[in-house]
């Protein structure tokens, strides 16, 4: 267990079991050898209060000025509802796709030493560093029907600029380092012992990579998988630009986020903030939920 | 949109930075908060008025501004962004800094001459060169295959304009109606294929994407592109007939008194509507208010019938709630099919 999410499984994992104490006590006793575990909870709590709750909890306010109707015409008209279909499915779409490529890149980073390694390393990170819109505009000289890949796939017929395909495109190119940047580490504290193991227990590569490595490295995966669909349906900077932007076509949901403000209807705005939000919490917390059963089999 | 925080500290810091100064230089900043295409005008209208600052007061104004879409800027201004003047896109941006933020009168419109409109400009189509097409007028438009490129009216003001000189010129055509407007609005937005938030977003996309057959651009902005980009790449179409635009231009009270610069500010506003910057603004293709510069530069714009919003729509309002608000026409031509 290497993964950042180690110590929250712990935290969970230790809970049942212990002797019954007074709540107060329960909460705050904790088995670790260092002291400060009052204060650290206490700025924790406060941290993330300020830098996550209060803004969010504004979102909620702004939206409660709506009556019901209005929030359902606002948040759940036609227009609004393909650019939910639009947003969840691409990132969706485009997580998976940085799931599967982010952990062939990770492998070929962590198990073959090739020269250029630490170049092709450093090169992951680029999409976290490039401002969103540098991406966007790059992304879409490329994929234009005049660009240096768009005019090959005109060619085939297959229009990735100003489509619903573009939006992939760009979520998947910000996605990527999510992926590879979770998996990393926990494969490379994998030993390689234990696939030479299965390998003299008689196991077929493909159950080497099924049943040995991948329970491993699932909760990580899930993690980056988590990390870069969360990034994505909140994407804004690089999506617009290769996007199109045609209502009921190729509109992001962040996209009317930002009509609705121009419009002055900051109400409307938040009302489609929050449905993303909580549809993104809910998403997250089911592939959380699965993470921590693949953690459980694989200790088990 | 995480950079506006940043940029109203900025703007906060350069004010205090300037208030500071100011009491011992007698240097003066003014912030004029504008919309896309007017970065080039405004350059030479400010490097013309601190000249004449200099000469007539001995203080040296500074006057920063800032570009952006015309309603998105509104907002700036609106969430505390410190504008000393506003020159906006469409008199309803304004309107809306006055209604939600109280810092100007709901009167403004009436404290400048021309209903606060020093200049005009109006919509023109930018085609590739020879006009391959041979899109003429508004008609050739709709035409099955040809590709119209034009900014989104929910975001952007030139794109606005657009619309309405689209569904004006469709009306006010001989055997044109309400119902025909809105059909020929349907077909002409059928035809395009991508929607950009701001006027400058389009242009990119129609001049170094090459995508699409037309431009429904600003004069000024189709004249920068064939400066930009060539005249032997792309020419400009007048159409028979488009709409009056009329970007406005105010003092923000509330942000003057504070920052005690209502004196330079209104002389700026005034120094709009002289003769040497009528004269700059008609060499931006702006088309220009004073009657004698309009005469002087009448060749530089060509004339064409050209009908106002408060004449063909009854003002910005109307036409806003009719068109671009949520359920409006704008919205109708995409969910209806």
């Amino acid at each position: 267990m290497t993964a950042g999410n180690s110590a929250a499984a712990t935290f969970v994992g230790s809970a049942p079991g212990r002797p019954r104490a007074p709540l107060s006590r329960a909460l705050l006793t904790r088995t670790s050898v260092l002291p400060g575990f009052d204060l650290s909870l206490g700025i924790t709590l406060f941290a993330l209060g300020l830098i996550v709750l209060l803004p969010l909890s504004a979102a909620f306010a702004k939206t409660a000025t709506l009556s019901w109707p209005a929030f359902v015409d606002a948040a759940f008209s036609p227009r609004v509802l393909a650019s939910y279909r639009l947003t969840f499915g691409a990132s969706l779409a485009a997580a998976s796709v940085s799931a599967a490529f982010g952990l062939l890149v990770t492998w070929v980073l962590v198990r073959y030493p090739f020269p250029g390694r630490r170049i092709v390393d450093a090169l992951i990170d680029l999409p976290f560093a490039l401002p969103t819109a540098v991406a966007g505009i790059a992304l879409t000289a490329l994929y234009a029907d005049n660009g240096w890949v768009g005019r090959w796939l005109a060619l085939a017929g297959v229009k990735v600029a100003y489509s619903p395909l573009g939006v992939f495109v760009a979520l998947t190119f910000i996605g990527l380092p999510f992926v590879v940047r979770t998996v990393q580490p926990v494969l490379a504290d994998l030993p390689t012992g234990i696939e030479e193991a299965a390998a003299t227990l008689g196991a077929s590569r493909a159950q080497t990579f099924a049943r040995v490595i991948l329970p491993a490295l699932a909760p990580a995966l899930l993690t980056g998988f988590a990390l870069a669909f969360a990034r994505a349906v909140g994407e804004y900077g690089s999506v617009i630009f290769i996007a199109g932007n045609l209502p009921m076509v190729s509109e992001i949901a962040p996209l009317l986020i930002v009509t609705k403000l121009e419009q002055y209807d900051y109400a409307g705005a938040t009302a489609i903030a929050v449905v993303l939000l909580v549809a993104a919490f809910a998403l997250l917390l089911a592939i959380n939920a699965l993470q921590a059963r693949a953690r459980r089999r694989e200790s088990a | 949109m995480s950079r506006r925080p940043l940029l109203r500290s900025a703007v906060a810091g350069l004010v205090v930075a300037t208030l500071s100064a100011g009491a011992l230089a007698r240097d003066i900043t003014l912030l004029n908060v504008s919309y896309d295409p007017t970065r080039e005008l405004y350059q030479a209208v400010n490097a013309a008025f601190a000249t004449q600052w200099k000469a007539k007061t001995g203080d040296t104004v500074t006057i920063r501004s800032s570009h952006g879409g015309s309603g998105k800027q509104a907002r700036s201004v609106i969430d505390g962004l410190e504008a000393d003047v506003v020159t906006l896109a469409l008199a309803r941006d304004i309107d809306e800094i006055g209604a939600r933020a109280q810092l100007l009168p709901p009167n403004w419109q009436d404290r400048l001459p021309h209903r606060s409109t020093p200049t005009t400009s109006t919509i023109v189509f930018l085609v590739r060169k020879g006009n391959p097409k041979r899109l003429r007028d508004w008609p050739d438009l709709v035409k099955p295959g040809v590709s119209v490129i034009t900014a989104n009216p929910k975001t952007s003001g030139g794109a606005r304009w657009a619309y309405l000189a689209a569904w004006g010129a469709a009306a006010r055509a001989p055997g044109g109606s309400e119902a025909s407007a809105r059909d020929y609005i349907a077909k002409l937005y059928r035809n395009v294929p991508v929607l950009d938030s701001g006027a400058r977003g389009s242009t990119v996309t129609f001049a170094e994407r090459r995508i699409g057959d037309v431009l429904l651009a600003w004069e000024n902005e189709a004249y920068l592109a064939l400066q930009e980009f060539g005249t032997d790449n792309f020419e400009i179409v007048y159409p028979s007939a488009s709409v009056q635009a009329e970007p406005s231009v105010a003092l923000v009270d509330r942000n003057v008194d504070r920052h005690g610069t209502r004196a330079v500010a209104q002389a700026w506003l005034e120094f709009l509507y002289t003769p040497q910057a009528q004269e700059i603004a008609a060499k931006n293709h702006y088309r220009p208010t004073d009657p004698q510069i309009a005469a002087r530069y009448a060749g530089l714009f060509p004339k064409i019938a050209l009908f106002t919003v408060d004449d063909a729509f009854g003002g910005w309002a109307n036409a806003h709630k009719t068109h671009f608000a949520d359920g409006g026409v704008f919205d109708q031509v995409y969910t209806r099919h």
